[in-house]
């Protein structure tokens, strides 16, 4: 054996690479199996290897970096261990046991923690809605400023009793005929849409969201005043009631997660603008998420108990319970689990 | 002595990720482009699936009726919208199929896991990001269902609105949109590991007719040896004839019969990485050709 041949085969990087390499694959195998989505079909050996072998693939990759000047191994095995890495520090619960944990603490958490936001959406709405009151009980021509004619329909200020009338009682041909769940579907998808919207928009320092609120406050109000002018104020208010407080409520809550993100963005305070963008982010859509569960809820209501049930006070016991209800569950304190939170 | 390991010089899109047992992985911020080519798959993914469940509904929906074919169809549009990106983003590769087509995924800024909130919020900010402006733009400039009136303002707004959003990534060092600022999350290229073969392994059955001396393989350094490595693994041969006939000529190598160019590439790439390898033990860490401080 000549001595140049010596010197090639007994590269060390090269008996190195061969060394480590059963264990560098087994790794790979591992992690697609993981990755094809059924860690739980992982045997009890696997799992514990798994750690072990991304361990064994870090420390070669720092032997690698200082000793080898293969490329090749070098690049593979950052790739692979950067794999690895997400693999095993990216690692959840799985799926139902987040939903859970996010719906005992991270939902009513994350809406206690934006109480101020809250407050100011709230406050806005409810402002905008006796605005809108006002401006139509004073003169009803107002109506048509603040109501999407379209989402008006024949509810109009040229109604008569009746017809309003026959808008808040479902008559009993039409609860014969039903379809109600197809308007369900069709007001939660068009709700959560402006939902998101809500909140998507706050980016922009919170400003095109209140408007969105504001804009909301005044259609409600015009509607209650359309009906006061022709004495069905009472009347209205129960038709509303069943849904509107959780859907309502469902809307400046993701306003109120608007409204957080554009504070935070435009106000950091010591963190870094961006830091306090990311954060403000994950409070936000911990809010945004039950938003959409409350707007399904609502879009049940608006379909099935307002369009069956004709009894004014039955309608608002259903509506302020449930929105008793949610203050309970929202802002009753509860022992924490910092495991639990999603 | 410059630097201990053997990391490349660093790109403008790599980043550091520091593991919890200190080994420094770093991560390549994924390009616009892939982005762009990933986002085109899924929309393109996403009408596809539209398309074909409307028809399978259609004509299915005859023997359940028009209702539940109704809700059936506007759920699933909704579900379509919104949570597309984020199930599959929620799922072990943080990847849609057009992500994953384009070998990126989607990874926390600050390395930690992958929240389900930040997939939430990043996702929830396509909606002002792509969905809402593109659709007041097809459907010329009425906000859906808002106003009859076709506004040219309106419209004009949208096309500012979505230029905005559209070009924010390539205004900030992470390529982050909006998305990504509110969920602080980053876009990173994540390629399957592929262990490409040891080049110096195929060298030593033919090593006997290339014996290099020491001043021979002193000529060159590391930065040299990796372009090295590239030119056989690229394996062109019009490269390969020019880059031996260089080497020859510096080192002062005459070629033989029966020598052809990847066999001497590889035999002196053997031996130059033999060389330059024996010196790193001893901490001499050649960095190119003019770096006759470690030569050694």
């Amino acid at each position: 054996m000549s001595s140049e041949r010596l010197d090639t085969i007994g590269l060390k990087s090269a008996r190195f690479r061969e060394e480590r390499l059963k264990s560098w694959q087994a790794l790979e195998r591992l992690l697609a199996r993981t990755e094809g989505g059924r860690t739980g079909r992982l045997s009890d050996e696997d799992l514990l290897e798994l750690p072990r072998l991304y361990r064994a693939a870090l420390s070669s990759l720092s032997v690698a970096r200082a000793t080898s000047l293969d490329q090749g191994v070098v690049r593979y095995l950052e790739s692979l261990c950067e794999r690895a890495y997400y693999t095993l520090y990216g690692a959840r619960a799985p799926l139902w046991k987040r939903f859970v944990g996010y719906l005992l603490h991270g939902w009513p958490s994350a809406v206690r923690a934006i109480w101020p936001e809250l407050l100011v959406a709230l406050g806005i709405t409810m402002l905008a809605a006796l605005i809108g009151v006002g401006f139509v009980v004073s003169d009803p021509e107002w109506f048509y400023a603040f109501v999407d004619a379209g989402l008006a329909g024949e509810r109009n200020p040229a109604a008569s009793r009746e017809t309003l009338e026959s808008v808040i009682y479902t008559s009993d041909a039409d609860k014969e005929e039903g379809g109600f769940g197809a308007f369900a579907a069709y007001l939660f998808s068009h709700n959560s849409r402006v939902a998101i919207l809500a909140f998507a928009l706050g980016f922009a320092f919170g400003i095109p969201t209140m408007f969105l609120l504001i804009q909301n406050g005044l259609m409600l109000g015009a509607f209650i005043g359309l009906h006061m002018n022709k004495q069905l104020g009472f009347e209205i208010g129960g038709w509303l009631s069943v849904h509107g407080t959780t859907e309502i409520g469902a809307i400046i809550l993701a306003g109120a997660g608007g409204l957080h993100i554009g504070r935070k963005v435009a106000f950091p305070g010591r963190q870094t603008r961006l830091a306090s963008a990311a954060a403000s982010g994950d409070i936000g859509a911990r809010v945004l998420g039950g938003v959409v569960i409350m707007l399904f809820v609502a879009g049940l209501l608006e379909a099935y108990p307002r369009q069956l049930v004709d009894s004014d006070l039955i309608r608002y016991a259903i509506g302020w319970g449930l929105f008793v209800l949610w203050c309970a569950y929202f802002f009753i304190p509860r022992r924490m689990n910092q495991s639990e939170v999603a | 002595m410059a630097g201990a390991t053997n990391v490349p010089p660093k790109r403008l899109s790599d980043r550091d990720l520091i593991t919890p047992e200190g080994v420094n992985l770093g991560v390549r911020l994924a390009d616009v482009s892939a982005r762009f080519g990933a986002l085109v798959i899924d929309l393109l993914v996403m009408v596809v699936i539209l398309i074909v469940a409307t028809i399978i509904i259609g004509t299915g929906g005859g023997s359940v009726g028009g209702e539940v074919t109704f809700i059936i169809w506007i759920l699933m549009f909704f579900i379509l919208r919104n949570f597309y990106f984020m199930l599959f983003e929620m799922g072990p590769r943080a990847a849609t199929p057009g992500k994953r087509m384009m070998k990126i995924r989607v990874a926390s800024r600050s390395g930690a896991r992958l929240s389900t909130s930040s997939i939430f919020a990043r996702n929830a900010m396509r909606e002002i990001e792509l969905f809402l402006p593109v659709l007041i733009l097809l459907s010329g400039g009425t906000l859906t269902g808002q106003t009859e009136a076709v506004d040219g303002w309106m419209w004009l707004a949208a096309t500012i609105w979505f230029l905005i959003f559209a070009f924010f990534p390539l205004f900030n060092k992470d390529r982050l949109r909006v998305g990504d600022l509110i969920g602080g999350t980053w876009v990173v290229r994540a390629p399957k590991p592929e262990l490409l073969p040891d080049l110096s392994a195929n060298a030593d059955a033919r090593s006997g007719q290339y014996a290099f001396t020491p001043q021979q393989l002193a000529a060159y350094g590391i930065a040299e040896l990796h372009v090295l490595e590239d030119v056989l693994r690229v394996r062109d041969p019009q490269v390969m004839r020019d880059v031996a006939e260089r080497i020859a000529e510096k080192i002062g190598w005459t070629v033989t019969q029966g020598q052809t160019s990847e066999g001497f590439l590889k035999a002196y790439y053997a031996g130059l990485r033999g060389r330059l390898e024996a010196g790193l033990l001893m901490g001499r860490r050649r960095a190119d050709k003019h770096d006759l401080e470690n030569a050694g």
